[in-house]
């Protein structure tokens, strides 16, 4: 057992063992360090001013990734590697840096210097590490990725469009800079902090745990089920910066080597309860476009980074966004305690709003999730105010099976229309047997979405806007699967978010 | 030809050229220090706020006993700790800094709290238990006037007989509708931090566009001399108006503590507690009436702004005349009835936001130009275009200002053609035609904006200038720079008047024991009035080193010129530094105040009567969108925008406020809505809630440029236009783009729809329309 947080600062070792449970990495930074070209923002992870990218070793290789250190715990980021604004233009020069006096420059810093990328200058230390991660992505960047590496960093003053240039002509996959040279002696660090170690800061009344193995999280979890357990601290964060809560039991999942995998075969998709929406999109992604475009969609790429399926799926949320998209797809939750394991329905977990099934001292560990079968059309859709790094109004996914253009069974799941994510059963029923070639029996299924639903009205959106959007959404659904299956021919139907062209063959 | 400008092709060094913001290797670096980065001295306390969680009623009770014993307090202040005067209002006195009995909103500060850390200093604060008894407050327009509830009285700005103008013209219409309020979403929050120092002096550090606001409210709320308070900004992590009135209660409470417990004391609002307890840009009812003719001429206007101010005056004054200023935007107006009515609240003061209510003003007479143009099936461009002002008649404003400076025709002509708005409008329709689901709108919109503020004695700057011997330069004005590039574009000015390289001029931070009694950065003035301040405090010092050289070299003053860090004399050339250390040894004074009060302004609000601008800036903005017509979701897809900044200062800053400004004013109009429940809690405190626009919401074909002008015809600073605040106005295009696309469905009907024009306000509007045209239909 471990007895103090270890990692890299910018390639050096820092071993602290006085840390609070609750002490965010931005505090950290700013307050114990004093680097204070980190900025707060919100203090909620939506602004990005706080960004700064955290190095890990992903199937052994170094990545950056940007994050949000106001809502990330410093114990967190045992084990990996700490870059902030501070760091990038020390050291020695950087290759390709054009002008002069900005020789000292990151070639992301002085891209945005050249393109006047900065005026109140309040949010560019964060957008300058967001885009240094996106530098180190071995890609080159073009308009959609750009917007998706800032939908997490809002600027209020230029309205992005320098910065997006300076992405354009300094992100272009080839990472040439000291970070760069000298990435073999980080992976060597990075390797050396993996200790399987579990780490325990603290005693029993109050302490930070990040155990290595199912095992030990087993254990410790049965002795503290009044324990918080964290993954990526996405929502957690908030209740420590926001509702100002003492959280005096943490235990961190983020180490726990069997939840951090995810196997797929043709059939299925298991998904550990630790992997973040960064590592698991990928392989969502190959079920349906629709799928990749929403986890696209969840929170921004600070969040995602950090952020797990599991802990959306565990905090019970009626408008997180994977869990009507994997109810819809028929998905199945794995539960953990001590030694015991069950396997239940996605859509059975959610009992009430802020109820779910899981008893005292158990915790989520996985989620297997069946991919389409032939005869399977999948859609989904989300609706928010803002299109980028919002909260849902609504979402709505649907999985058809068609039979000869008609529906034989209709599985559909909606978020924010309910106090948890929600099948729509009367609807499902309405569908089937439904001609798609005949769009005037339609009306009366979208009708019985009323039956299914009651929504609220809040500030995303009012009950009204809610179940029109949910029927206009059906509608959609159903007109873009009868142009796929029918004619082959489709009008365009979303303002954003087309789907990748691989239209599947009629069944 | 009036608009014709004079020729100023004069050749400019620095003046002009794309020079970087001062601060931009610090931004990207890191290093540029903001208020929270400053060190803190020894002992430092943090401090939070307590607030009201009811939004009008009085105190029962306060009990802190909780909060005085939470770990790590040091001091707990109310309204009976405040010395002097408990008011942090810009002008009328209705401010409270910690309210005293009454509650007027919910985020109301009742107490701060002084701790060692601003978490233990927050934490402290949710411990309060306050009773207070609650009355129904007034939430929104409609509630304050069913009331009757004003925090100023209604002003109006009559010409002729509109009504019965309108009762006889050909065609006549009424609509109302509502405009939404704006948050400012400055990146770095509310903030100051008070030094105490020698025999009651005190510093205050402040975000502020208005430090000599800040040492007035301090010096009162303390009971001391103006001369004893200093207020410094070095810069702004944003501001967009939000710190023009509203940063003075955060330095107050800052300073009070500081005054109480001889402790330097830091303020941060945390940004819920920003959002909470900071005023917002005015929502406002708008009721309209005009008359027109078949050509979509307009014979009279007649229309009401009933806007939301809150629970005080605040800057509303102001902000609502030039709702009313700009009302017309860039028609004229035969008949016109223009009036304002103030309404008070029980919600947060509303307060100055980038275009200070103009952008109202001109939602309103873009919607009126979109509605005539649909009634009369003509395309509202040339609605717009018939309406424009004229040069030699049709020329007088609603208030009787003359505009003199006219360039619509011309501009907007240019951007028709560059942005294909023709040709557009055709393929738009053909898409419309086929598509089931998905819409476009286009439209293409004009901006005229007032310059100087309404407030005649606010047009008035300071600047100090120092030349060391060494021939480096300091520069200081009144001015504050919170990202806009004011600091660049003055030190280019001052680079240019001594023919010095601009990195020998250092701008420092704005204070009021540099440069005192300015006015605040805003109505865009900031550049046209500091920048002439500043030149005419380096024109002093260099008029005296051609005195000197004249006198050493025995040459002509005439024949003595600078350019490139040099000094011409005669046939010679010496150094720039030369020149200022011979000037120190010969003992001429190397520094010098410059003062510069904007000519011509002649505004008389009690008589209505005279010029309140010194010119007008223009722009236009072409904008094309895509709706759902199932989800009421909108895309931008293009946006074309020309604007006129007379000779630019430095076109790179000048663009960047351009677009800037256009997204912002987008933001506003669509996806930024305010929403408080019927309590009168404000809902979207955060941006988990609130939604300003990220980088995939601008438009992925985005073009941007100046208009190519001669120059401001007025005598301003190297005849450059300001910049700060028209272009917000460029985005009405969206929201009449989005009109347009919603009108596609059935043609003739006028949608109804408010701002901003959300997903739901637009599936809304879009529900109703295909109601109306099924009725039609069946008709």
């Amino acid at each position: 057992m471990r007895q103090d947080v270890k990692f890299l600062r910018d390639g050096e070792l820092i071993e602290l063992n006085n840390i609070d449970p609750n002490e965010t990495l931005l505090d950290y930074l700013r307050l114990r360090e004093g680097s204070c070209g980190t900025k707060e923002g919100c203090g909620e992870g939506d602004c990005g001013a706080c960004t700064v990218a955290i190095g890990s070793l992903k199937d052994g290789k170094l990545q950056y990734q940007a994050v949000n250190s106001c809502i990330q715990l410093l114990g967190m980021m045992d084990g990996k590697e700490i870059i902030t604004v501070d760091d990038l233009s020390k050291g020695p020069l950087v290759k390709g840096s054009q002008a002069k006096r900005s020789q000292q420059l990151h070639p992301v810093q002085d891209a945005m210097l050249r393109h006047h990328g900065s005026q109140c200058g309040f949010c560019t230390p964060g957008i300058v590490m967001s885009l240094f991660t996106l530098y180190h992505a071995k890609m080159k960047a073009d308009r959609t990725t750009i917007n998706d590496q800032l939908a997490g960093n809002l600027c209020r003053c230029t309205g992005y469009r320098p910065i997006i240039d300076a992405a354009l002509e300094s992100c272009t996959g080839k990472a040439e800079d000291r970070f760069r040279q000298d990435a073999q002696a980080r992976t060597t660090k990075l390797n050396e902090l993996d200790d399987k170690e579990d780490l325990f800061i603290g005693d029993e009344a109050k302490f930070f745990a990040a155990p290595a193995s199912t095992k030990t999280l087993a254990s410790i979890y049965e002795k503290h089920p009044d324990a918080v357990i964290v993954a990526g601290a996405t929502d957690v964060g908030l209740w420590i910066t926001k509702q100002l809560r003492d959280l005096p039991k943490i235990i961190h999942i983020g180490r726990v080597t069997e939840l951090q995998k995810i196997t797929h075969d043709t059939n299925e998709i298991i998904i550990g309860a630790g992997v973040t929406y960064a590592d698991a999109q990928e392989v969502l992604a190959t079920i349906d476009p629709d799928v990749a475009e929403i986890i696209r969609r969840i929170g921004s790429t600070q969040v995602r980074a950090s952020g797990t399926i599991g802990g959306n799926i565990a905090n019970g949320s009626p408008i997180g966004d994977s869990p009507p998209l994997l109810i819809a797809l028929n998905a199945k939750l794995s539960l953990q305690k001590g030694t015991d394991t069950r396997e239940i329905d996605l859509e059975d977990f959610f009992i009430d709003y802020g109820k779910q099934d899981r008893e005292e001292g158990e915790f989520v560990s996985k989620i297997r999730v069946p991919k389409l079968t032939e005869n399977e059309i999948f859609r989904s859709y989300k609706i928010s105010k803002r299109f980028d790094q919002d909260i849902s109004a609504l979402l709505a996914a649907f999985k058809l099976t068609i039979d000869n253009n008609r529906i034989t069974q209709a599985r559909i799941a909606y978020g924010g229309m309910a106090a948890t994510p929600k099948r729509a059963a009367h609807t499902e029923k309405a569908l089937q047997g439904i001609d798609l070639n005949v769009s005037e029996t339609w009306e009366k299924a979208v009708q019985t979405l009323e039956q299914d639903f009651t929504p609220l009205s809040d500030m995303r959106a009012s009950a009204d806007y809610r179940m029109e959007a949910a029927k206009g959404l059906l509608i959609k659904a159903l007109h873009e699967i009868s142009s796929e299956t029918i004619d082959h021919e489709s009008d365009q139907t979303r303002v954003i978010g087309a789907r990748a062209i691989d239209v599947r063959e009629a069944v | 030809m009036l608009h014709k400008s004079p020729d100023t092709n004069v050749s400019t060094a620095t003046v002009g050229k794309d020079n970087k913001h001062d601060s931009a290797e610090r931004h990207i670096k890191g290093t540029a220090l903001y208020i929270d980065d400053i060190r803190e001295p020894q002992g430092t306390l943090h401090l939070a706020p307590g607030y009201a969680q009811a939004s009008c009623g009085k105190i029962k009770s306060l009990d802190l006993s909780a909060v005085k014993s939470a770990p790590g307090v040091v001091a707990v202040l109310t309204a009976k700790d405040i010395p002097g005067v408990n008011d942090c209002s810009p002008a009328m006195g209705d401010d409270m800094i910690l309210a005293d009995g009454h509650i007027l909103f919910h985020g109301q500060v009742i107490f701060v709290v002084a701790a060692k850390s601003h978490l233990a200093a927050r934490k402290a604060a949710r411990l309060a238990k306050i009773e207070i008894e609650e009355t129904a407050p007034m939430v929104t327009v409609e509630d304050g006037l069913e009331k009757d509830a004003s925090v100023l009285p209604p002003y109006e700005f009559l010409r002729g007989s509109p009504d019965e103008v309108i009762a006889y013209s050909p065609y006549k219409i009424t609509d109302s509708f509502h405009i939404g309020g704006q948050e400012h979403f400055y990146l770095e929050g509310q903030i100051a931090m008070a030094i105490p120092g020698d025999d009651g002096e005190i510093l205050v550090h402040s975000s502020t566009q208005h430090p000599t606001e800040i040492q007035h409210t301090v010096a009162k709320m303390l009971g001391v001399q103006d001369a004893a308070v200093v207020c410094e900004c070095r810069r702004m992590g944003g501001a967009f108006g939000g710190k023009e009135s509203q940063a003075a209660q955060w330095a107050a409470l800052s300073a009070l503590v500081a005054h109480v417990t001889g402790r330097p004391a830091k303020m941060r609002l945390d940004r819920d507690d920003d959002m909470i307890m900071t005023g917002k840009r005015h929502d406002q009812a708008c009721h309209w009436q005009a008359g027109y003719d078949d050509q979509g001429k307009l014979t009279a206007v007649n229309v009401e702004f009933n806007s939301r101010c809150g629970c005080s005056a605040d800057l509303s004054l102001g902000v609502n005349d030039r709702t009313m200023f700009h009302a017309d935007n860039s028609y004229y107006y035969p008949q016109a009835r223009i009036l304002s009515r103030r309404v008070m609240t029980n919600t947060v003061s509303n307060t100055a936001f980038r275009g200070f209510g103009g952008p109202q003003g001109m939602v309103f007479s873009e919607r009126m130009m979109d509605t005539i143009a649909i009634k009369l099936g003509m395309d509202p461009l040339d609605v717009r275009k018939i309406n424009f002002y004229g040069d030699e008649d049709r020329n007088i404003t609603p208030f009787g200002m003359q505009v003199q400076d006219n360039i619509l025709d011309e501009l907007v002509s240019e951007l028709e053609s560059t942005s294909d708005y023709r040709n557009r409008r055709k393929e738009i329709a053909a898409f419309n035609e086929k598509s089931p689901f998905l819409k476009k709108g286009l439209a293409l919109n004009p901006v005229k904006f007032g310059i100087s503020f309404t407030l005649k004695h606010l047009n008035q700057a300071g600047a100090l200038v120092h030349v060391y011997t060494d021939g480096s330069v300091q520069v200081n004005h009144g001015g504050t720079e919170m990202g806009q590039g004011l600091y660049t574009k003055v030190a280019q000015v001052v680079a240019e008047e001594f023919g010095i390289d601009l990195d020998h001029v250092r701008i420092t931070a704005t204070k009021t024991d540099k440069v005192p009694n300015t006015a605040p950065t805003a109505a865009s003035s900031g550049s046209d009035m500091n920048g002439m301040a500043a030149k005419q405090a380096a024109q002093t010092i260099k008029d005296r080193l051609i005195d000197l050289a004249s006198k050493l070299y025995q040459v002509d003053k005439t024949t003595i010129s600078f350019a490139h860090n040099k000094v011409k004399v005669g046939d010679q050339e010496i150094a720039f530094a030369e020149l200022t250390q011979q000037a120190f040894l010969e003992r001429v004074s190397l520094s010098s105040t410059g003062y510069y009060a904007t000519p011509h302004i002649t505004w008389d609000r009690d008589t209505k009567d005279g010029r309140p601008f010194l010119y007008f800036a223009y722009g236009a903005c072409c904008a094309e969108v895509t709706i759902d017509t199932l989800t009421g979701e909108m895309k931008v897809d293009r946006v074309d925008i020309l604007h006129d900044v007379g000779k630019s200062l430095n076109p790179a800053i000048d663009i960047g406020q351009i677009e800037g400004g256009f997204v912002q004013g987008m933001g506003w109009l669509t996806t930024e809505e305010l929403v408080y429940d019927d309590q009168g809690r404000l809902r979207t405190h955060a941006p988990s809630t609130y939604k300003i626009p990220t980088a995939s919401d601008i438009p992925e074909d985005f073009r941007v440029n100046l208009w190519n002008s001669t120059g401001n015809r007025e005598d301003t600073i190297y005849r450059s236009k300001a910049v700060g605040e028209p272009p917000v106005m460029l985005a009405t295009a969206v929201f009449s783009a989005v009109t347009n696309a919603i009108a596609s469905l059935s043609p003739g009907q006028v949608p109804q729809i408010n701002t901003p024009a959300t997903p739901e306000n637009i599936l809304r509007s879009v529900q109703d329309m295909k109601k109306r045209d099924k009725r039609a239909g069946e008709e």
